[in-house]
């Protein structure tokens, strides 16, 4: 057919997408990366189920659960480097104000990532408590920042075999490598040649620590005001 | 925006595609659940994955494969550690906190070593014996035994390319718990970088800062180890964009720039590009495949 008009276009289209479109002819228009247009058009009908998630309550039936688990974990190392970040102990070297800072915009990247990724499925904003930690105090800033991202890796290690999608888990993947990163610059500012020392890395087996969320949860419990329920753990 | 409405209109013409995207009808159902609430921006980057998986690539690796050719590369870093440490002359690695974190890098390697034996048992992959390996990567590092800079240069190449290495394989163990180990495994990878980048740093006097996170080069490209040589050990760490959510000035945050949004994620590398980096360090012969 030499001239089609818009509208035998869109008849093909919508034929596309009816039963008429054979494997074969299927399997080349996804090839083609065109699919991704039509498809999309398919998929702005409206959601069938709607059930909003009321107070903050991770559910971890699903990977929803464990993405808000990791954006819970998230929103707390933010706001901690933010603060750090804002007015760090009088001690703490141009090199390491300028570390903290980059750590701060890492944390809040990751939630930031966990927010977007999560949509309207996401909780609510966590309020923090950090009254037991002594933000003039290097020791007390260096061994909370320490707990904070021993746990995060801990808590990551943990969940990445709750996820069932792979990007989902690719993400969590490459977040948790940047934790440990952390993990290790902090454990050295606190004492150099600790970065990956026993307990926190096994001698004998050389592993990292793996978390359960109940575990992790009660660790950061002490920092979050805002109370959390799990469930379907 | 519902992916369910999407793979319901491919059902139609597919009638298989359930099974097709994954054989396991439960975990796809979970998918959906999920699908659902992906963010607009997301979707083009989950359907086109899921379809590369569904129709375009092989059949995934077994849990074997991934184990094995995780097994090889801790050969390598131990025999490069190892080597360093008892060979004859040994590295001048300095005596202090220096040789007591290669110390404990290189029996963390062969721990990593001796746990993926156990795991494969009989499905072990051959030993790599130190002869096998040519850590002066054809002559491109001369020196890697006998500079205690170069040493540390091809140190960080190891532990950033092991990093991304586990990362690239985490689609092949989803679910499995397996996967638990390789994590643990991969984030202490990732502390080793972490301290090799510091020593690096305190071996320059402070005239050179390789931050402990993989972060832009001098010149914005996605190396930022200063040595060109290695520049596939990191091809693609310079990601700004994370399933489909870009991350520079996410949410109008303007301090997450590019560097830190390069940052914030380390980047996997996939199968075939490890294996090529690894060849460069092993001898003729004796090479991955």
């Amino acid at each position: 057919m030499e001239n089609l008009n818009e509208q035998d276009v869109l008849q093909d289209e919508s034929n596309f997408l009816d039963a008429k479109l054979q494997r074969r002819s299927f399997l080349q228009y996804a090839g083609a990366g065109a699919a991704v247009v039509a498809l999309t058009a398919a998929g702005c009908r409206k959601d069938r189920i709607n059930t909003p998630m009321t107070g903050v309550t991770l559910d971890f039936k699903d990977d929803f659960g464990v993405l808000n688990y990791a954006y819970a974990l998230e929103q707390l190392e933010a706001a901690f480097y933010i603060q750090v970040a804002s007015a760090p102990p009088s001690s703490f070297s141009a090199a390491e104000k300028a570390y903290f800072q980059d750590i701060q915009y890492h944390e809040i990247a990751h939630r930031e990532f966990f927010k977007n990724a999560l949509g309207t499925a996401a909780i609510g904003s966590l309020s923090v408590d950090f009254s037991s930690i002594d933000f003039t105090s290097r020791t007390s800033v260096l061994g909370a920042a320490m707990a904070f991202e021993d746990l995060g890796v801990g808590a990551y290690n943990g969940a990445g075999v709750r996820l069932k999608n792979t990007i989902y888990l690719l993400a969590a993947g490459k977040i948790v490598s940047v934790e440990a990163r952390h993990a290790a610059y902090i454990r050295d500012l606190i004492s150099n040649g600790t970065f990956a020392t026993a307990p926190q890395v096994s001698s004998d087996k050389g592993l990292d620590m793996a978390l359960t969320p109940d575990v992790v949860l009660g660790a950061a419990g002490k920092y979050i005001k805002t109370k959390i329920n799990v469930i379907n753990l | 925006m519902n992916i369910v409405n999407i793979l319901e209109e491919i059902e139609k013409v597919d009638g298989e595609i359930y099974e097709r995207l994954n054989p396991r009808r439960a975990a796809m159902k979970d998918f959906f659940n999920m699908g659902k609430k992906i963010t607009l921006a997301a979707m083009p980057l989950a359907l086109g994955s899921v379809f590369q998986k569904a129709y375009g690539q092989s059949t995934p690796q077994a849990v074997t494969d991934v184990l094995n050719f995780a097994l090889a590369l801790e050969y390598l870093e131990y025999n490069f550690y190892n080597h360093a440490l008892a060979g004859t002359p040994a590295t001048p690695i300095p005596a202090g906190a220096p040789l007591a974190a290669i110390t404990l890098i290189r029996d963390h390697e062969l721990a990593h070593v001796n746990l993926l034996k156990g795991a494969l048992g009989s499905a072990a992959r051959a030993p790599i014996p130190y002869s096998d390996t040519d850590f002066t990567a054809g002559g491109t590092f001369p020196t890697v035994f006998s500079d205690y800079g170069t040493f540390l240069a091809v140190a960080q190449g190891f532990e950033d390319t092991g990093v991304r290495a586990y990362k690239g394989q985490a689609g092949v163990l989803v679910g499995n718990t397996v996967l638990t180990t390789a994590l643990q495994i991969h984030s202490v990878e990732a502390r080793h970088a972490a301290h090799i980048r510091a020593m690096r740093t305190a071996l320059s006097g402070g005239t050179a800062v390789y931050k402990p996170w993989v972060s832009l080069g001098s010149a914005g490209q996605a190396n930022d180890s200063g040595v060109s040589q290695v520049d596939a050990v990191y091809a693609g760490e310079d990601t700004t964009v994370q399933a489909g959510v870009n991350i520079v000035g996410i949410n109008g945050n303007a301090g997450v720039t590019k560097a830190a949004a390069v940052e914030c994620f380390d980047e996997p590398l996939d199968k075939a590009s490890v294996i090529t980096i690894a060849n460069l360090f092993l001898q003729p012969g004796k090479k991955l495949s």
